[in-house]
Parts: C-alpha cells; sequence; structure tokens
C-alpha cells in the first residue's frame, strides 16, 4: 500500500493521454457519510428509482449479491450465495492480507492524475470475488452513487473470478436527480484466471454537468472469458475511458460492447483495448455510438501478438442530429498469422430502410425508432437473458430523447 | 380496385413512365411482363407510394381513393403491400419482429410468426436480423413471409421466382396462389368448404406480378397479362399467347405486332 501511495504521489499533476484535462481543485475529496443500511428497502424512494434505472434492484429479486456506495460512503455489501464474496475493497485490504496482491497490480497509480487522485484520497470501493469452481449463476449488483453536488467519488474495485468460476455482476454508477456538478474516478481491476467467465454489464446514468475518468484493467488467463458490456444513454459532461484487458493465457477470449448517446453538451471519449498475448487468444469488440448533437470518439484497439489468434473490431456510428462521431479503429498485429480485422462505418438512417418499413405500415418516425433500436440492439452471446433485458431496458427508457 | 389513369413518373427529371393505365378489380391477378429496366419496378414502387417515384400526370386510385400523394404507410394500412426484388436489410431487427410490426399494418392482427414461417420453411431465420445476409431465394421467402402477415388486399410481386431453386419454386408459387385465393381447386374436405364456385365469387384478393419468365404461371391462373415497354403499358392480353410471343419474336416485335 505505501508503494500504490508514493507512486501515485508522483502523478499528481500528470495529465492524462486522452480527454479534456479537469481541474480536480473544483471538487470536494472531502468525506461524507452515510448511515449503513440493514435493509436495502430502507433506502429513499427517489434514490432508489435512480438506482433502479441503474440496474439496481432494492429487493434484490434474481441477485446474488449487492454493493452500494454513495458519495464516500458503503451503504450497503452483501454477499447471499455461497462461493461469492463481497467486501468494501478498505475493509478487504484490513482484513484479508491476499488482497495486497491483487490491489494496484493491473492499473498503475502514476498512470495518471486521475488515479493518482484516486489512490490518495481513496474513499472506499468494492471487492467481489467467485470462489473456485463456484457458479454464481444470478448477477451480483453494485451501484456507485453519487448524491453531495460538487464531490468527486473515489474508488477503487477488483474483480476476482477464481479458477472454474462464473459469475455476473452489472453494476451501475448513478446520479441523484438533483446533483448538477460532480466527478467520478474509479479504479476497477479484473482477474479472470483459468477457464473462468465473467460477465461484467456497467450501465451508466450520470448527469448533465458530471465528469468521469473510470480507470480500468483486466487480465484472462487461460481458457478464461471476459465479457465488458458498457451502456451509456444519459447526458454526462465528460466521460473518458480506455479500458485494456490482456489475454494471457491461450484460448483465453474478451469481448467488449458498448452503447453510447451522445446529448447536446456531452463529450464521451471511449475505448476498448484488448492485448492478445496468448496462442488460441480470441477478441471482439463492438460499438454502437449514436449522437444527437453531442461528440463521440469511439477508439477500439486491438493487438495481436501471437500467430493463430483471432480479433474484431466494430465500430458504427449513426448521426441523428447534428453532433461528431469520430471512429478510431486500430489493429496492431505482431506475428505472422494472426488474423485481425475491423469495420467502421458512421452516417444516418438509409432512406430506403425507413421506407421499406413504411410499406410494413409504420409511420416514418415509427420507423426511425425501430432502425434505431435495431441499430442498438447487439447480439452478446453468453450473457443471461435477464441481463440482456436490463441494457434493452436502459437503451429504450433514451428513446424518446433520441428522436 | 386499384384504377390508374395516365400516369406518367419521373426519378429526377427522367421520365420512366409513361401514359400508364391499369385496372384492376377485386379478386383479380394481373402479370407484368417487360424487359429489363422497362420500368415494372418503378411503377410498383410508384404504387406503393415511394417518394422518390415522382408523379408527374395521371392520378392513382385505391378502393375509391386517390392515393396519387399518399404516403407509404398509409397506402400499407389501406391494404397495399410489396414483396420486393432488393429490399434493404435492416441490422438489428429481427425477422420475427418484422413480422409482427406487419401483422400491424392494418391495424391490430394477432399472427403466430412461427406458424406462418413454417409455411415458408423459415423458422430458422426468425431470430435472424432482416435480411442481413440472406441468399437471393431465402430474400423471397422472406418478403412472403411478411405478406402472409399482413394480409394486404392488393399484393405486388416483383420478380417472386428469380433466383429461387427447383424445390422453392413450387413453394413460392403455391404460396402466391394462397395469398391470392387462386389456390389449386381440391376435394371438399369437409360439408362447409366453399365449392370452386363459391371461392371463385368469394375472391377479393388483387394480384399484380412481375415475371420474366412466367414460370409462376404454373402455380396459378391469371386474369391478364401486360407488357411493360420502354416504360409504357403496350399490351393486354392472355399470358400464355404473350409469353409465347415474347419467346418466339422477342419484346420488341411483340410489343408491335400486338398494339
Ligand atoms: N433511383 C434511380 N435513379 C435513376 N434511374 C433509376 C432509378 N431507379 C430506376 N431507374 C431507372 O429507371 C428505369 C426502370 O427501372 P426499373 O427498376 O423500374 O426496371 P425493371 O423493369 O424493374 O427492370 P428489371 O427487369 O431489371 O428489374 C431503368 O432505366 C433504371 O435504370
Ligand atoms: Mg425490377
Amino acid at each position: 500500500m505505501l508503494d500504490v501511495r508514493s507512486r501515485a504521489e508522483q502523478a499528481r499533476e500528470k495529465k492524462a493521454a486522452l480527454g479534456a484535462d479537469i481541474d480536480l481543485s473544483k471538487y470536494s475529496f472531502a468525506e461524507v457519510s452515510h448511515p449503513y443500511l440493514q435493509d436495502l428497502r430502507q433506502m429513499p424512494p427517489e434514490d432508489r428509482e435512480q438506482m433502479l434505472n441503474a440496474g439496481v434492484d432494492a429487493n434484490e429479486v434474481d441477485r446474488s449479491g449487492t454493493f452500494i456506495q454513495k458519495d464516500s460512503a458503503v451503504l450497503y455489501s452483501k454477499s447471499r450465495q455461497e462461493g461469492l464474496e463481497i467486501y468494501p475493497v478498505k475493509e478487504a485490504l484490513e482484513k484479508l492480507p491476499w488482497v495486497e496482491d491483487y490491489y494496484g497490480k493491473l492499473v498503475a497509480p502514476e498512470t495518471d492524475k486521475y488515479t493518482a487522485a484516486a489512490e490518495l484520497s481513496l474513499q472506499n470501493g468494492y471487492l467481489i470475488r467467485a470462489l473456485p469452481e463456484a457458479s454464481v449463476s444470478m448477477p451480483v449488483q453494485s451501484c456507485l452513487y453519487l448524491d453531495r453536488d460538487g464531490m468527486a467519488q473515489t474508488v477503487h474495485n477488483i474483480v476476482i473470478c477464481e479458477e472454474g468460476s462464473e459469475l455476473h455482476v452489472i453494476t451501475g454508477c448513478a446520479t441523484s436527480p438533483h446533483l448538477r456538478n460532480g466527478l467520478h474516478l474509479g479504479i476497477t481491476e479484473f482477474y479472470i484466471k483459468k477457464n473462468a467467465k465473467l460477465s461484467f454489464t456497467m450501465i451508466h446514468n450520470w448527469a448533465k454537468n458530471m465528469a468521469v475518468r473510470p480507470r480500468s484493467v483486466g487480465v484472462v488467463e487461460e481458457g478464461g472469458l471476459f465479457l465488458n458490456n458498457y451502456i451509456c444513454m444519459k447526458p454526462v459532461k465528460s466521460l473518458q475511458m480506455y479500458p485494456t484487458t490482456y489475454l494471457r493465457g491461450p484460448g483465453a477470449t474478451a469481448r467488449f460492447y458498448s452503447i453510447l448517446l451522445g446529448h447536446p453538451g456531452s463529450e464521451l471519449d471511449v475505448g476498448g483495448r484488448i492485448i492478445l498475448e496468448a496462442d488460441k487468444t480470441r477478441a471482439e469488440i463492438i460499438s454502437r455510438a449514436i449522437t444527437n448533437g453531442g461528440t463521440i470518439v469511439a477508439r477500439g484497439d486491438l493487438v495481436g501478438e501471437k500467430a493463430g489468434i483471432k480479433a474484431h473490431l466494430e465500430c458504427k456510428g449513426l448521426i441523428l442530429k447534428g453532433g461528431v462521431i469520430h471512429a478510431i479503429p486500430e489493429l496492431k498485429g505482431k506475428a505472422e498469422g494472426v488474423e485481425m480485422s475491423h469495420e467502421a462505418a458512421v452516417g444516418k438512417i438509409a432512406a430506403e430502410e425507413i421506407q421499406y418499413l413504411q410499406s410494413r405500415g409504420l409511420s416514418e418516425e415509427e420507423a426511425t425508432s425501430t432502425i434505431v433500436r435495431g441499430f442498438m440492439s447487439v447480439d452478446i452471446p453468453g450473457l443471461p437473458k435477464k441481463l440482456k433485458a436490463k441494457i434493452d431496458q436502459a437503451v429504450a427508457q433514451s428513446e424518446k430523447e433520441m428522436m | 380496385m386499384l384504377t390508374i389513369e395516365d400516369l406518367q413518373v419521373k426519378i429526377g427529371d427522367q421520365v420512366i413512365l409513361s401514359h400508364i393505365d391499369l385496372e384492376l378489380k377485386p379478386g383479380e391477378t394481373h402479370v407484368l411482363f417487360g424487359p429489363n429496366g422497362s420500368g415494372k419496378t418503378s411503377l410498383l414502387m410508384t404504387i406503393m407510394g415511394y417518394p422518390g417515384y415522382k408523379v408527374t400526370h395521371g392520378k392513382i386510385a385505391f378502393k375509391g381513393q386517390d392515393i396519387t400523394h399518399t404516403p407509404i404507410h398509409e397506402r400499407a394500412g389501406l391494404g397495399i403491400g410489396m414483396a420486393y426484388q432488393r429490399p434493404p436489410s435492416i441490422a438489428g431487427l429481427k425477422t420475427r419482429q418484422m413480422v409482427q410490426i406487419c401483422a400491424q399494418a392494418k391495424g391490430g392482427r394477432k399472427v403466430d410468426p412461427e406458424v406462418l414461417a413454417r409455411e415458408v420453411k423459415f423458422e430458422r431465420f426468425l431470430d435472424r436480423d432482416i435480411n442481413v445476409g440472406f441468399s437471393g431465394g431465402e430474400i423471397k421467402r422472406s418478403e412472403l413471409l411478411q405478406l402472409m402477415a399482413q394480409d394486404a388486399d392488393l399484393m405486388m410481386f416483383d420478380e417472386p421466382e428469380s433466383g429461387v431453386d427447383l424445390e422453392n419454386i413450387t413453394l413460392v408459387g403455391e404460396t402466391i396462389a394462397k395469398l391470392l385465393q387462386r389456390g389449386a381447386p381440391r376435394a371438399k374436405k369437409s360439408e362447409n368448404e366453399p365449392t370452386v364456385k363459391e371461392r371463385l365469387i368469394n375472391r377479393t384478393k388483387m394480384g399484380l406480378i412481375i415475371s420474366h419468365t412466367g414460370f409462376i404461371l404454373d402455380y396459378l391462373t391469371v386474369d391478364k397479362a401486360q407488357v411493360l415497354y420502354n416504360g409504357v403499358l403496350s399490351c393486354k392480353n392472355n399470358p400464355g399467347e404473350i409469353l409465347k410471343c415474347i419467346g418466339e419474336f422477342g419484346y420488341e416485335e411483340c410489343v408491335k405486332c400486338l398494339m
């Protein structure tokens, strides 16, 4: 831990490689306390509703566990299933010596001023762990919730899937309806061990003036699978993230899916980077970006280091009502025999598609929203149906704002 | 009834159809012949209401209503439907959803996509994105499936048999015959079934079929055949006679001799 702090110290002023530079002095990093909830249903109704939008069900129906952090305070942290461990990360660091072997090992604290600030003023975060061979079929839900105006929320999360385990996490980030201005700095480290499977679905519901800088890195060992879904349909002032995953063991697979909506005044710079280091690894990055006035940079970067790897990148953008979409797909093959491809397209809805649907009875508006819905509905093989439904729901909620 | 009077249609500044007169009574089906580029698809697209096909003269009426300038979806609502030659594909829209959309075209009709799909051997395509990666023959069956759900009163088929293999041609032919209430007469299975004559009288669906080969005529009888040549509807006659003439003398001669 000392090492993490001293490394973070060095990067206090270090600007990030991408995204607008944020003046951290404008935000309060002071802790805000909230009482721990014995029962999730004690939550005030308006908080509850916001969390529900981000995928968190206060009744914990079909959930294997829950973690909720409001501002800097952990409100609730509980596993409801054997083989599944959920801790506030600070508690884990105190009680479980082995956590040191994971903490800060993937996301370097000196990456930029945001990782530095997160480590130096760490509030909390979660540790979610599936024990070896545990099959946690119901998702764990987590929510990082920002309520205090002008506050900087800092979290460090760790997700560990031990060998042969299966884990699904749905994590929502949300703000209370009255919050106008805030900053979220989040570090997340993913460890997917041999033959383990993790699906991680993140739904962001920020506010108009929020700045958001998540930093995440994952490692997938032999035969492991990492499904990473990201949905951001609500306005946000400035969001920049470039999660990276290393496929370290033979036959490891990572698939990233993202669905982004750029509102007027929003700037989203979202990418995904997968490094295929081992034999027979597979990677896929699929993104759908829609703007109705915002700016979206959709990045994707695949690095193939071994012959026989397969990787595909697909970046599609739709400009509905003004705005900018900048697709930047990158492929780097470092060995003979890599199989890598990409597909990028930015455009508007084709008139002939609208007319085709009109000839099946839909009005022009109905046809347009049907096409947009189709555009955003990507098949995510391996994702439980209920989680897919959550994604579709999050997307559908913003449909009106899009048109 | 569909009535087209002295229709002129332009794409951009170019006249592609002129002096088109056509009348299709309830229960009637016509077949439309014509060489490539003669304007057959354009005529169907114009009837469907595609704004790129500008009506610069004449009028189109359907069920007694002037629809010359009615938007596409309202025509669909009135009961006009079309099986396209080259429909666009829509990523993310499942064929199953498309079938449900079609079923709503004329107001809330309830359909079971599985049951309809089975009729055109299309069950395993229901969960695929509409037309995405469909082969030529699959497109034809997908279009038929949509029309089956739509239950339109005027059905237009743009080359329904082209690109369809020998096995599926029967399926396509019989499906169209059924849609147009022109299935081959068969022995009565029960007392309540209509007689051939009753069926003829009760026939209401209108059909307009574009064909190059006339193979479709092996599966259903049509009332009239017409030839579209250089944007003009040139002759109306018995389909067999016209086909024979085109085969022997070619379109140009054929149009002359029958005019
Ligand atoms: N969008 C367009 N822009 C310019 N010309 C067009 C357009 N659509 C059709 N045309 C022209 O109009 C004419 C008629 O085309 P149409 O598709 O109606 O022919 P068709 O009789 O259906 O031919 P085919 O038997 O090959 O299907 C052709 O010369 C074609 O090139
Ligand atoms: Mg044609």
